[in-house]
């Protein structure tokens, strides 16, 4: 494998790119770096993407969203070059896109980069299998050796046995998973998703979300998905860049964006995130006020409370592995019969992973008062979630549906 | 051919405007072209006489009913039995008219000039699809040669190559050859732009994607020109008898100068046999899907064992697996 890295090791590294068409689109961008308005330049054509700058570091889901106009697909293009950036540079693996002659930039294509289609683009008059390794024979792999990678890759996508099928005789979600065979085949580093699942329905999108996500952590691939909708937006990335006219409004994690809204442009998109289906339980896990170690008493418990105000404290043991959950109640109790040690006061508490969604916590924080502890795999409690900060994770923070009473009063 | 004789008078009917001799002017420039490619014309005009006379002894090698069988064979392959089954009846009505030979000499003719129109208007489709320029260079010139009245084409080939199968052949070529270049444009562009782009994403190269993508992908349309193509030849190559160009036109010529309806009819009525043949079993190629042929072809892949029915399911418990 080549290295693949450059001084900061991203694997796209995207500065101040502009794409215009038109006529003369040098001109646009040079109008647009003086400071004109996208609408100012209608006339003379138009502007696609304004001054995008972004950085996708290897083995990261970037998502790029955006409603459709919003120069999304464009931007995607000008990362393998299809749409080559009217100024600025990409660089994809430390090497300059912008810069690269046909015949650099086809050799690119054929190593880094390979891409899944809206509409999935499969060939009508190939077989499923000779669709995978499309790929591979344009890089004048021999038969064998294309044939049992496309193998491989249908298998990766759940198509083992399809090769001999027409793209035709497959559903939708049966077709994507071929361009995405099509694009694992090629084994190169950087995936390229525009709208990938924007035309499956939405259960099968949901699955090949899933298998998106099962891949990449398999994989480590490093992937750029264009969608126009934030819920498939939370769910894939690690970072989003919303775009709207041309331009990256906002660059962040799911969270800094759902929190955070850089404008009243994205505040409006956040409005319908279903926040309990893109949050995660690491995302608003707090770390626990105190723990106790498994071999204190009640008395330390009691005082520990006190202490920080807590009506209960996560038990853990040396290597920090959750045991439960000891309430201020049966801990006063222990300590008024005089008991030693916390035996028989400690009470079960829910526990979860990290990567939960917050819709799967709702039933077990209901149910127990100290709210639900996130543990990673081998059981070391990371941080808690309080009821109180399950319900302010959920809200919206730029509603204002609710008054208080009394209402302070103003002079 | 001699000076010009003005038989139009040297006013026109709008006042003032000067009567443009174009006609002379298109016929010193033919001369010159005549004179000058002199060399080339020969050799074409032995090209023609050669291939086409070759061809059709060739046809006419073996006896009517063999060759009824082959075309009805060959219609099998290309389609399916219904078709070689209506084949017998064209072919025994040409030969109980007994215009057997005639009729070859204008498959012959025909065969020639088509080929030779697609291998010109093919490459010429691709470059128009490919090329924005070039396309609206040759769309006038296609114009040109589809909508000047047919016989019309058949005076300067006339005077080029003489009386004979050239003529008709070149003529043929004319008429028959801009379908061929529009249906071809047509077919690439019609390409879906995302495969293309895919083939692109991955980092094909033109030929690549010309050979491997949009041809193949643009048979279809391109079969319908080659249709076509083949189609106008035949109904050209009639008018050829005007030119001595052979076969069932110089009967359908002969009827006419003698007025013999009877003669003129069943000459006519092998045209339409010709081109009832010609027509089905070209249109075919452009689905081979459901011919015997890819039927024959397709037989040994498949007995190699395909996945089984009940493939949703299949596909279900893979991906949970």
């Amino acid at each position: 494998m080549p290295e693949n890295t450059n001084r900061s090791g991203s694997a796209v590294s995207v500065r101040n790119v502009y794409k215009a068409f038109g006529r003369r689109p040098e001109t646009i961008v040079r109008r647009l770096k003086e400071g004109a308005e996208r609408e100012e330049l209608t006339s003379l054509g138009t502007a696609a993407v304004i001054d995008a700058s972004f950085e996708v570091a290897q083995g990261e889901i970037f998502v790029v969203m955006g409603l459709s106009g919003s120069g999304k697909s464009t931007l995607i293009r000008t990362l393998n070059g299809i749409q080559p950036a009217t100024d600025g540079t990409v660089e994809i693996f430390g090497e300059d896109i912008t810069a690269a002659g046909p015949r650099q930039l086809r050799r690119i294509r054929r190593e880094k980069i390979s891409m899944v289609f809206q509409h999935f683009a499969l060939m009508p008059h190939r077989t499923v299998g000779q669709n995978a390794a499309y790929a591979l024979e344009v890089r004048g792999v021999n038969r064998v050796d294309r044939e049992q990678k496309a193998a491989e890759a249908l298998e990766l996508v759940g198509l083992k046995g399809y090769a001999d099928y027409r793209p035709h005789e497959l559903s939708g979600g049966m077709r994507q998973r071929v361009g995405l065979a099509r694009a694992l085949a090629a084994e190169t580093e950087l995936l390229l998703m525009d709208e990938a699942f924007s035309a499956l329905d939405p259960l099968i999108r949901k699955e090949m979300q899933d298998q998106l996500l099962e891949l990449q952590l398999e994989l480590g691939k490093t992937i750029v998905f264009i969608t126009h909708d934030l819920n498939e937006a939370m769910r894939l990335g690690s970072r989003i860049a919303v775009m709207r006219d041309g331009r990256i409004v906002q660059n962040g994690t799911t969270e800094e964006i759902l929190n955070d809204p850089a404008n009243d442009y994205v505040a409006q998109f956040i409005q319908d995130v279903d926040r309990t289906r893109v949050l995660t339980a690491g995302d608003v896990k707090e770390p626990p006020v105190a723990v106790l170690g498994a071999g204190q008493g009640p008395r330390a418990a009691h005082r520990l409370m006190r202490e920080h105000q807590s009506s209960a404290l996560c038990v853990v043991d040396q290597s920090r592995r959750l045991q439960g959950v000891v309430y201020e109640d049966d801990a006063a109790e222990a300590v008024a019969a005089g008991k030693d040690t916390l035996a028989g006061i400690i009470r079960p508490m829910p526990t979860t992973a990290p990567t939960t969604i917050l819709a799967d916590l709702l039933h077990a924080a209901a149910e127990h008062a100290a709210g639900v502890a996130v543990v990673d795999e081998a059981g070391r409690l990371q941080g808690v979630i309080p009821r109180v900060t399950l319900l302010s994770a959920l809200a919206d923070p730029s509603t204002d549906a609710v008054q208080t009473v009394p209402e302070e009063v103003t002079p | 051919m001699s000076a010009r004789t003005p038989f139009a008078a040297e006013e026109t009917e709008g006042a003032g405007i000067p009567r443009l001799d174009v006609g002379l002017w298109l016929e010193e420039g033919f001369d010159w072209f005549q004179e000058t490619f002199a060399q080339l014309i020969a050799w074409f005009d032995y090209a023609f006489t050669t291939t086409s006379q070759g061809l059709a002894d060739i046809l006419a090698g073996p006896d009517a009913l063999i060759l009824t069988v082959i075309l009805a064979a060959i219609a099998w392959l290309m389609r399916d039995w219904k078709l070689a089954l209506l084949t017998v009846p064209l072919m025994l009505f040409i030969v109980a008219v007994d215009l057997w030979e005639e009729a070859l000499e204008t498959l012959a003719l025909v065969a020639v000039a088509a080929i030779v129109a697609l291998l010109i208007a093919i490459p010429l489709g691709i470059l128009a699809a490919k090329s924005r320029a070039v396309s609206s260079a040759v769309r006038p010139v296609l114009d040109l040669m589809q909508t000047m009245p047919a016989l019309v084409w058949l005076i300067p080939t006339m005077a080029m190559f003489g009386l004979g199968m050239p003529a008709g052949i070149t003529a043929t070529i004319i008429f028959a050859l801009p379908p061929g270049v529009r249906f071809t444009e047509l077919a690439i562009r019609q390409v879906d732009s995302e495969v293309v782009e895919a083939g692109h994403a991955f980092g094909a190269g033109q030929w690549q994607i010309l050979f491997r993508i949009q041809l193949p992908l643009a048979t279809k349309t391109i079969m319908a020109g080659v249709n076509q193509v083949i189609m106008l030849a035949l109904s050209m190559a009639v008018f050829g008898g005007f030119v001595g160009a052979g076969g069932l036109g110089n009967e359908v010529s002969a009827a006419i100068n003698t007025l013999d309806l009877g003669r003129g009819l069943e000459a006519g009525l092998c045209v339409v046999m010709l081109a009832i043949y010609l027509d089905r079993v070209t249109a075919a190629l452009g689905s081979l899907e459901g011919s015997t042929l890819s039927r024959l072809l397709r037989r040994r892949p498949k007995a190699a064992g395909q996945p089984g029915e009940g493939t949703e399911a299949a596909a279900a418990s893979t991906k949970t697996g």
